[in-house]
């Protein structure tokens, strides 16, 4: 990528940990006869630094349980990060105060998975496009909102006189619209959108994928993608990093990672996509079973499934280096040559 | 020749209170043994609904309202519900989506996998357990023995669907429907079961119906393609052949909206609309509003399936019949 531009977000080793203990009673364990306090933690991101820069659509991959959908949140300042800093253009965000963070938080939106879940149904499209402006354009008069709202129904495809009608009169692909269009409203710079097509149909999925890819020509967008089809990924991606178990195994330039993956992980998942028309694709077979990220394994967190996987893969936890054009990978086999 | 399955002109209604719907009309198609079989479309198509149709497992307000199901020359939409269970869960097992909603969660997977032999096979538990233990190892569950006693809580996604196969096995059945076996998974576990479920047709001899909405996963597994739209099917044919040719406007829209099937960073071409409801199905071709093609009949005559060159590839498009387009 153009190095030289100044990123727009920077994220510098971040952690995001969740307390899932449960109770005070549960937290007590029999250890060698005698009680002992102890507390279950899910690690779900470890140590994440990465830049996105101006204009580009970055992709964070990974399957279930890898902590994506966390780092979206821990981004857009939804959740607090146990340590790591993020900056925003230039500024500290994640050790302000709500009240500090408003401002940003215009700047930055977000669209969520289930177009089913996020629209309050009780909410007319109206209200729901409405809720923002009051929140971060107080002073706009009703006239002013109401010609705001109907332009922006324009552009995401949903006709305006449909304003006062309730979500579950909107098929799933129009839900999705009305999402994006909610994060349209108060004009961010930066999106980040969770599994924004997941739950909608191949045909209907186009449709979305295309109007984020025209609201960012029309608008200069920057994109954080959070989402598990490669697919979509390989489409739209200026960047794509790949996750697994809370730490980035690799990220690389869109292109790249496709015709060229590198960490182990990144082979397999790629391997794993099935592809039209292709009968028995072979793909790599991981071995043994998901870990939990309730207990990480020592060194990399991925050793326990690698095939290349050798001693010092159990002991240190690799850090990522440059590998080709821009391209980071995290794993002992790659920088010293052993996995090819 | 005889088919091991038969689908003639199947029709389901559900009896709603704003009248009665139509979920799916005049399907019909054939499974041959130890062939696979996928149904293709998206939400709303009727794809499930015919799965469910094939084993009589439409509960009110639905009813099968006209048609056959032969298996093995008996027609199944007929049958007492005695004499379905002789055929369901024993000759034809399905699978379903989510594994943790098809197992219980509060008895022991060996409990249950007992459960259904007996239900099934005039067989002593011990027997049944041996059975149990055998259909374990054909899914390659590491340590079958432990596993038993276990319960589904303590199993991942990925195993407890392998469990779900397994339980689908261990009557040694003719066919086999899976209902869109692997959408709840992750990619990487979605090629284990897929890899799984070809292996087990193979070895076993059984045919499979694998309904999904994921045509890459179909083109690997299956050796016909059926698609369905809007509860009729609209285009049939080799696997090889609809991916590679889509006759269909609408299997052609649905293949060029994968992100694929386009170059990196370019528009995706998508097919306007959304697929009509039930209770508000168009006159005519039900995908006429969405199509490219259409002419002044596609308002006005559903389109019948016809043969395009060979007796495999069947559509129903009148521009095709024509010859109008190709």
């Amino acid at each position: 990528m153009n190095t030289q531009a100044k990123p727009l977000l920077k994220l510098e080793d971040v952690y995001k940990e969740f307390d899932v203990t449960g109770g005070f009673w549960e937290q007590f364990r029999w250890e060698n006869g005698r009680p002992v306090r102890k507390k279950a933690i899910v690690k779900a991101v470890n140590g994440v630094t990465f830049d996105i820069y101006q204009g580009e659509t970055f992709s964070v991959v990974g399957e279930s349980g890898c902590g994506k959908s966390t780092l979206a949140r821990t981004v857009t300042g939804l959740l607090q990060p146990e340590c790591g800093k993020i900056f925003y253009d230039g500024d500290r965000i994640d050790d302000l105060s709500y009240s500090q963070k408003t401002p940003y938080k215009k700047r930055m939106q977000m669209v969520f998975q289930d177009p089913y879940a996020s629209l309050n149904p009780r909410f007319t499209v109206r209200k729901t496009l409405e809720e923002p402006l009051f929140f971060h354009y107080p002073e706009l008069t009703r006239e002013q909102r109401l010609d705001r709202i109907a332009e922006v129904m324009e552009q995401v495809g949903v006709h305006p006189a449909w304003a006062e009608r309730f979500p579950h009169e909107f098929s799933g692909g129009q839900r999705q619209r009305i999402s994006i269009a909610r994060a349209l409203m108060v004009d961010p710079e930066f999106i980040v959108a969770d599994e924004p097509v997941s739950a909608l149909d191949v045909s209907v999925q186009a449709q979305i994928l295309n109007l984020f890819m025209e609201a960012q020509e029309k608008r200069g967008l920057t994109y954080m993608f959070i989402t598990h089809d490669l697919s979509v990924v390989a489409h739209i991606s200026t960047r794509v990093a790949v996750m697994y178990l809370g730490s980035l195994c690799e990220l690389s330039p869109g292109g790249e990672i496709f015709n060229n993956p590198r960490h182990p992980y990144t082979k397999a998942l790629l391997s794993a996509i099935p592809r039209l028309g292709e009968k028995k694709a072979k793909h790599i077979r991981l071995k043994g079973e998901v870990t939990s990220p309730l207990h990480l394994p020592s060194g990399c967190v991925f050793h326990k499934r690698c095939t290349y996987a050798k001693e010092i893969c159990t002991q240190e936890i690799p850090t990522p280096f440059t590998a080709g054009d821009n391209a980071a990978v995290a794993c002992h086999g790659v920088e010293q040559g052993w996995v090819g | 020749m005889d088919h091991l399955l038969e689908i003639q002109n199947l029709e389901v209604k559900f009896r709603l209170r704003s009248g009665e719907v139509t979920a799916i009309n005049d399907v019909s198609f054939f499974l041959d043994q130890g062939e696979r079989v996928g149904l293709v479309g998206e939400s709303g198509a009727g794809k499930s609904v015919t799965g469910f149709a094939i084993i009589k497992l439409i509960s009110k307000p639905g009813f099968i309202s006209g048609g056959k199901v032969l298996f093995e020359g008996r027609d199944i939409a007929g049958l007492s519900i005695e004499e379905v269970r002789n055929i369901r869960g024993n000759r034809i097992s399905m699978i379903f989506q989510d594994p943790m909603m098809t197992l219980n969660p509060v008895l022991s997977i060996g409990t249950q996998m007992t459960e259904t032999i007996l239900a099934h096979k005039n067989v002593s538990k011990a027997e049944a357990q041996a059975i149990a233990l055998d259909k374990l190892k054909k899914v390659h569950i590491p340590s079958p023995e432990k596993r038993l006693d276990q319960y589904p809580h303590e199993f991942s996604g990925g195993m407890r669907q392998r469990i779900v196969i397994a339980i689908a096995l261990l009557t040694d059945p003719a066919v086999i429907i899976a209902d869109e076996p692997t959408t709840a998974l992750d990619v990487t576990i979605q090629a284990e079961i897929m890899d799984l479920l070809s292996e087990l047709c193979e070895s076993e001899k059984m045919a499979l119906i694998l309904i999904t909405h994921d045509l890459g996963v179909v083109s690997q597994v299956t050796d016909r393609i059926i698609v369905m739209y809007a509860g009729r099917i609209v285009e049939q044919g080799l696997t090889r052949d609809v991916v590679s040719n889509p006759r269909h406007p609408y299997t052609k829209g649905l293949i060029a909206a994968l992100p694929e099937s386009q170059q990196r960073g370019k528009a995706l071409s998508q097919i306007p609309g959304t697929m009509p409801s039930l209770t508000d199905m168009p006159q005519g071709c039900s995908f006429h509003p969405r199509c490219e093609l259409v002419m002044p009949i596609c308002k006005e005559k559903v389109p019948e399936l016809i043969e395009l060159d060979n007796k495999n590839a069947l559509v129903a498009c009148h521009a095709l019949a024509k010859g109008g387009a190709s």
